[in-house]
């Protein structure tokens, strides 16, 4: 049973999107439970995976259809990619109970099939792009989720749809340069499966063909993720989309995309290629640097609490390209730590700004005044996620910017250091803000009008207690990833990271 | 370099093809020809993935008469075109045909809700 959870884990997903659009011409109370039974089955497999890598030290390998690479599709699991499975399946199941709720508000219910068949697909998406060993394939899934994301964000507030067209023609333009760089590799090798191509790429190091096609890769999946150039479609995309599109696809989409590049730069390439032969790691990192101040700067001009987490993302993947520029083993643990506990962070970051807005009805952080007076717990899981973002052990945040740091020092880029050190200090200056209104500004008069909708159930903090759960637990993920990030560390990251 | 040009001009015209779609897609006002920039865009890299499967003098991959014979059929690679790119390629016009249907419900989103698809004139009324 277990060798074929790597296809399950893709395939559950898929299937059941479908069961959630024919359950819900019939009836749309059943799509909920759907969608909760297919990703708890995704934790399972994604579990049961990562316990068979672990205790088996050796990567699963899967063959569609029977297939043997490299005439067929393989799917690939080995310690990087089963640790961000897990990530994944867990947050998006917290976000799916999550989202419940806030969808009753946000989203007309004659569209909660669509809008679930589209989260599934999304998530089938991220889970094939992780899973796989084929760059072709990767493509495909690539575009799958690209395409749910596109969908599902045009359901956002006013805006949104002229946002997600934008996001289109960006997201095309990166598929489609991702596309072309795994051309230029099929015409030079003959091969796609990347396990396949690894011993292949070496022998034509000097060929200018290659070179190009990196380029193409790079710059293609750049899009995707967001990184400083190539962000632009971000904030407005993820701002305006409903509250639980960005909780789902603010942490995951992004960093499942860091951690394809992470494959290509050192998996399918010789990590040698882009740290010796071409200065490619020199130049992401300053392009990191670059981002992560101007990101800083960004978010602390916004009054848009969710625009403000846009940019602290794209901050964020600055940190995690700062971890592939230093290319030694502790910049890389950094990298891979920072991508994990960076979905966390931003999950939890994420879910409290739509449970603000649930409450509220506003997302102007200046209309957050005291607002622990009648939001306590939610104000509490703030701090966690901000001070995890800002790097305040014991929190996860903390321990992969440390390595990170540490990274930076000995690959001798002092200004990457100082871009690290100075960014905490921005960031810290952007959360204390929030904090300091959220406790200790006095309330105004004219407190924001309550939303008018009929609370159901148990309510905690004024959010249903189907809200708060799943945020409490996030909460307490970040927590746990910093205190046992150790643990993680020597178990799973050390035999993720190449040798180099 | 006349040469090159005579032998390689598929690449020449997929480059052609691949510019025009981008200065499309950056420089028009009107969302629909930023639509049509991104299709050039799309076809550009198809019609690249397709020449590089064809080669001079050879036909279709399909072997006559050798059916049920399996591996003990010699076959020379060169005599048939390499059949690969075009099979990736029937995935990526599949891909292209789901991301013009989604662009195109998004112009039609669009333009219900602000009663043109000119760029400018749409950022206008978001501000308001």
């Amino acid at each position: 049973m277990i060798e074929q959870f790597p296809a399950l884990i893709v395939v559950t997903p898929l299937i059941f999107a479908f069961l959630v659009t024919m359950a819900g011409l019939w009836n749309r109370k059943l799509c909920f439970p759907l969608v909760l039974i297919a990703l708890s089955a995704s934790v399972v497999f994604a579990g049961g995976m990562l316990a068979v890598v672990i205790s088996g030290d050796k990567p699963i390998h899967y063959y569609l259809g029977g297939w043997a690479p490299p005439w067929g599709i393989e799917y690939v699991i080995d310690h990087l990619n089963a640790l961000i499975l897990v990530s994944v399946a867990v947050i998006s199941l917290l976000v799916a109970v999550y989202a419940q709720k806030t969808l009753e508000q946000e989203i007309h219910e004659s569209k909660l099939p669509q809008f679930y068949t589209l989260f599934l697909l999304q998530i089938t998406g991220l889970f094939g792009i992780t899973a796989t060993g084929d760059m072709f394939n990767l493509y495909v899934l690539l575009e799958i989720a690209s395409f749910s994301a596109y969908a599902i964000i045009a359901m956002g507030e006013r805006g949104a749809d002229f946002a997600a067209f934008r996001y289109v023609l960006f997201g095309t333009i990166g598929a489609c340069a991702y596309l072309l760089g795994t051309g230029y590799l099929y015409i030079i090798t003959g091969s796609l499966n990347m396990a396949d191509l690894t011993p292949l790429l070496p022998h034509l190091f000097y060929s200018k063909a290659l070179l190009v096609g990196f380029a193409f890769l790079i710059v293609g999946i750049g899009i995707k993720m967001g990184i400083f150039p190539l962000h632009i479609w971000l904030p407005d995309a993820y701002t305006l989309a409903p509250s639980a599109v960005s909780a789902l696809l603010a942490p995951l989409f992004t960093k499942v995309g860091a951690y394809v590049i992470i494959r290509i730069m050192f998996t399918v390439f010789d990590p040698s290629f882009a740290i010796k032969l071409y200065p490619v790691t020199d130049v992401l990192g300053w392009l990191a640097a670059i981002g992560i101040l101007f990101a800083c700067v960004m978010a602390l001009a916004q009054s848009d609490f969710k625009r403000m987490l846009c940019y602290v993302i794209v901050a964020e993947m600055g940190y995690i390209l700062i971890g592939l520029a230093s290319a030694n083993r502790f910049g890389l643990t950094g990298a891979i730590l920072h991508i994990v506990n960076d979905m966390f962070m931003m999950a939890c970051l994420f879910t409290v700004a739509g449970a603000i807005f649930y409450q509220t009805g506003t997302r102007n952080i200046y209309q957050f005044r005291y607002l622990h007076r009648t939001m306590p717990i939610i104000s509490a899981l703030f701090i966690v996620g901000a001070l995890s973002v800002v790097g305040i052990p014991p929190l996860c945040g903390f321990f992969s910017k440390w390595y990170l740091i540490l990274g930076a020092i000995q690959a001798k880029q002092w200004g990457l250091v100082v871009v690290m050190l100075l960014s905490s200090l921005l960031m810290a200056i952007l959360f204390f803000r929030v904090i300091e209104i959220v406790y200790f500004a006095p309330p105004t008069d004219q407190r924001h009008a309550h939303h008018k909708h009929g609370k159901t159930g148990i309510v905690m903090d004024n959010v249903p207690l189907s809200m708060v759960i799943p945020m409490v637990l996030i909460g307490i993920g970040i927590i746990l990833l910093g205190i046992f990030s150790g643990v993680i560390i020597k178990h799973v990251i050390a035999f993720a990271i190449p040798s180099m | 370099m006349i040469d090159t040009l005579s032998t390689h001009y598929n690449y020449w015209v997929f480059a052609f093809l691949l510019v025009v779609g981008l200065y499309s897609m950056m420089a028009k006002n009107n969302l629909m020809k930023k639509l049509i920039g991104m299709n050039i865009f799309q076809w550009a890299i198809i019609l690249y993935f397709i020449s590089i499967g064809a080669k001079r003098g050879a036909q279709i991959p399909i072997v006559a008469g050798a059916h049920g014979q399996g591996e003990e059929l010699a076959i020379h690679a060169a005599e048939y075109i390499n059949p690969l790119p075009h099979v990736l390629m029937l995935t990526a016009i599949v891909v292209g045909v789901a991301t013009t249907g989604i662009s195109l419900a998004l112009l039609i989103a669009i333009y219900k809700k602000y009663d043109t698809i000119e760029e400018d004139e749409i950022i206008q009324r978001l501000q308001q």
